[in-house]
């Protein structure tokens, strides 16, 4: 019983990264119908400039995380700049290839600077605590607080502010959101900056208890491309429940089938969706 | 001067030359590399059939690349096959597996098609690399022997593998040549172009794409045995995400959607990448920008570049010559 706790703690802090993360992909799917391969880059440029900052620069683990969201932001926005405004009229086939690109790109560029081995990070929440009779570490709870509040922030944003509203419209109707006056410039930039901060806050949050290297990123694309399709691609609460559904189905796989195999549980998942809905789970109505 | 840029001509003198090239050339080293840039372009050729010709971009291909690496080498290793019949099962095994995956991936469309086949691609990857028992894991799989003799003919030289490798990509170039020219390819491209329209001329989409994605999984898989027996190690590596993403790079760069594409994007890249062996891994901080690059300005690459070049050539030519016998019938008047 007591592992089974655990475990069911261990996946509500592994999906509240997964929630997080997704949640940028399926706002920019949403708005501008990109898969953008790049978002596990910008994962792992967050997760380097947060541990630089606290390394090099010596600031405070949250100061750190504060500059990486910021730089992490523009860096999305200049994404959406140079590649994919160029970009917005051609099949979609070269959105795609150019996301890849981008990703590439930043890849190296990280090797470039920083090199290629596994940095641990160091946190200020490492301190052990009985809680219902299990044993978790301050950052656990951290991580899961931290979601559950920006989360809750994103819902009022969306719900309660125009630049929020402007979003939504934009991912509900272009043609009609843009007849109601929206600028559309101006909303992609900031969905991109959004998407961009989630992604930054996720790694950050994340990292001390995995570790930082160039690839990282990797592995955490192809399972947010798993949530937003079980999610259905550009809900927001579907990225929520999908990025829960697969924290919550991959530690209690490791625990109770297979730790070697828990990384294929999200994949195994994808095909049976696939195979029985083409289009993802909640799959909005075409117009 | 326009004869010099026919394509059967060009052809047959890219031929010559390739035959030729062992003669011209006392180094190795070359040869190494251009072996392995065939390989690559035969694995290539199949991306561009599906991703090019029929417009469903196939992420998985790095992952049959692999199961064919695998297979042939697990049955040469573990089976002491000879290496014809294990590159013939290898081809076969790859071909049933891309039949059992396209059965399923080809019902979804546009970014769930790309998004699921890198999933299977991850997940052949997973397996090949977790599975020690079969595949020895991470630790890769050695001591694959090179192709064994046909009667009097035998593999064991760099010069014959080179050749050996030339008549796949050879064999290879001209089923797509035959392909492309046909009804088939046309029907691909229709599909690439409108999945909708092209259903409602009558053409059974999903038949076709399927046919497609099975064809370019066998030339992944064919140019996987040859891999494994040509470097005569492999690793899990060769299954991964980034191998895809390279022949992504010498697909977009010699031209995707093009025949010639395929084999300029490849040669150039890896001969490139060669000479810019001190970069590493870093070579991606060039073609990254360059992929994307591409994508904006040139999105058919350097073959697609070359061929709206002629083509305007073309045009211009016969606009002057038109006017030159307009202006002498009005002379004649």
């Amino acid at each position: 019983m007591d592992t089974f706790i655990q475990q069911i703690f261990n996946g509500l802090t592994v999906g509240s990264v997964y929630s997080l993360f997704a949640l940028g992909l399926t706002l920019v799917y949403g708005i501008l119908h990109i898969p953008n391969f790049a978002h596990g880059a910008l994962y792992m440029v967050g997760g380097y400039i947060t541990l630089m900052m606290m390394t090099h620069a010596g600031l405070h683990y949250v100061l750190a995380i504060f500059i990486s969201v910021i730089v992490v932001g523009l860096l999305a926005v200049l994404m959406e700049r140079v590649v994919f405004y160029p970009l917005r009229n051609t099949p979609p086939l070269q959105d795609k290839i150019a996301a890849i690109g981008i990703m590439l790109f930043l890849e190296a560029l990280i090797q470039f600077i920083w090199g290629a081995e596994y940095r641990s990070m160091p946190t200020p929440f490492g301190r052990v605590v009985e809680f219902l009779g299990i044993t978790v570490t301050t950052q656990r709870i951290l991580i899961i607080a931290a979601a559950v509040i920006i989360m809750l922030l994103l819902y009022l944003f969306l719900k309660k502010t125009m630049t929020g509203a402007a979003i939504i419209a934009m991912s509900q109707n272009r043609e009609g959101a843009f007849l109601s006056g929206i600028n559309a410039n101006k909303t992609a930039m900031l969905t991109f900056f959004i998407s961009g901060a989630l992604a930054a806050v996720a790694s950050s949050i994340s990292a001390p208890i995995n570790l930082v290297f160039p690839g990282m990123g990797h592995l955490v694309i192809l399972k947010a491309f798993v949530i937003i399709i079980i999610g259905g691609m550009g809900s927001i609460p579907g990225a929520i429940i999908g990025g829960y559904i697969l924290g919550f189905s991959e530690s209690l796989g490791a625990a109770f089938i297979s730790n070697d195999y828990k990384d294929l549980i999200a994949f195994i998942l994808l095909i049976m969706i696939l195979t029985l809905r083409p289009k993802g789970l909640f799959a909005r109505e075409v117009q | 001067m326009s004869v010099l840029f026919d394509s059967r001509f060009l052809s047959s003198a890219l031929l010559i030359f390739s035959v030729l090239f062992p003669f011209l050339t006392d180094n190795q080293y070359f040869l190494h590399v251009l072996s392995l840039a065939f390989i690559w372009a035969i694995a290539v050729y199949g991306l561009n059939l599906i991703g090019g010709y029929t417009g469903q971009l196939s992420l998985a291909h790095a992952g049959f690349f692999g199961v064919g690496a695998y297979s042939a080498g697990l049955l040469m290793v573990k089976g002491g096959m000879n290496f014809w019949p294990a590159l013939a099962a290898a081809v076969l095994i790859t071909t049933v597996l891309g039949f059992f995956v396209g059965l399923i991936a080809l019902r979804t469309k546009e970014h769930f098609f790309a998004i699921y086949t890198l999933c299977v691609g991850y997940i052949i990857y997973l397996i090949i690399y977790k599975w020690e028992g079969l595949t020895e894991g991470v630790r890769g799989l050695i001591g694959i022997p090179s192709p064994a003799p046909i009667g009097p003919i035998t593999f064991d030289t760099p010069q014959s593998q080179y050749y050996l490798l030339l008549f796949f990509l050879v064999f290879v170039i001209f089923i797509m040549k035959r392909i492309v020219h046909s009804l088939i390819g046309r029907t691909y491209m229709a599909i690439r172009n409108s999945e909708e329209l092209a259903e409602t001329i009558g053409i059974n989409a999903m038949k076709h794409k399927m046919i497609s994605f099975v064809l370019s999984t066998s030339f992944a898989g064919l140019a996987g045995a040859l891999y494994a027996s040509f470097v005569r190690f492999i690793g899990p590596d060769i299954a991964y995400v980034n191998i895809i993403f390279d022949m992504l790079t010498y697909l977009i760069v010699g031209g995707i959607g093009t025949l010639s594409g395929p084999l300029i994007g490849t040669i150039f890249i890896v001969s490139v990448s060669q000479s810019l062996q001190f970069l590493e891994e870093l070579r991606m901080l060039i073609f990254g920008p360059l992929l994307i690059a591409l994508i904006i300005f040139y999105p058919r690459g350097i073959a697609g570049g070359i061929q709206s070049l002629l083509h305007k050539r073309k045009k211009t030519l016969q606009i002057r010559k038109g006017l030159r016998q307009s202006a002498a019938v009005e002379e004649g008047k």
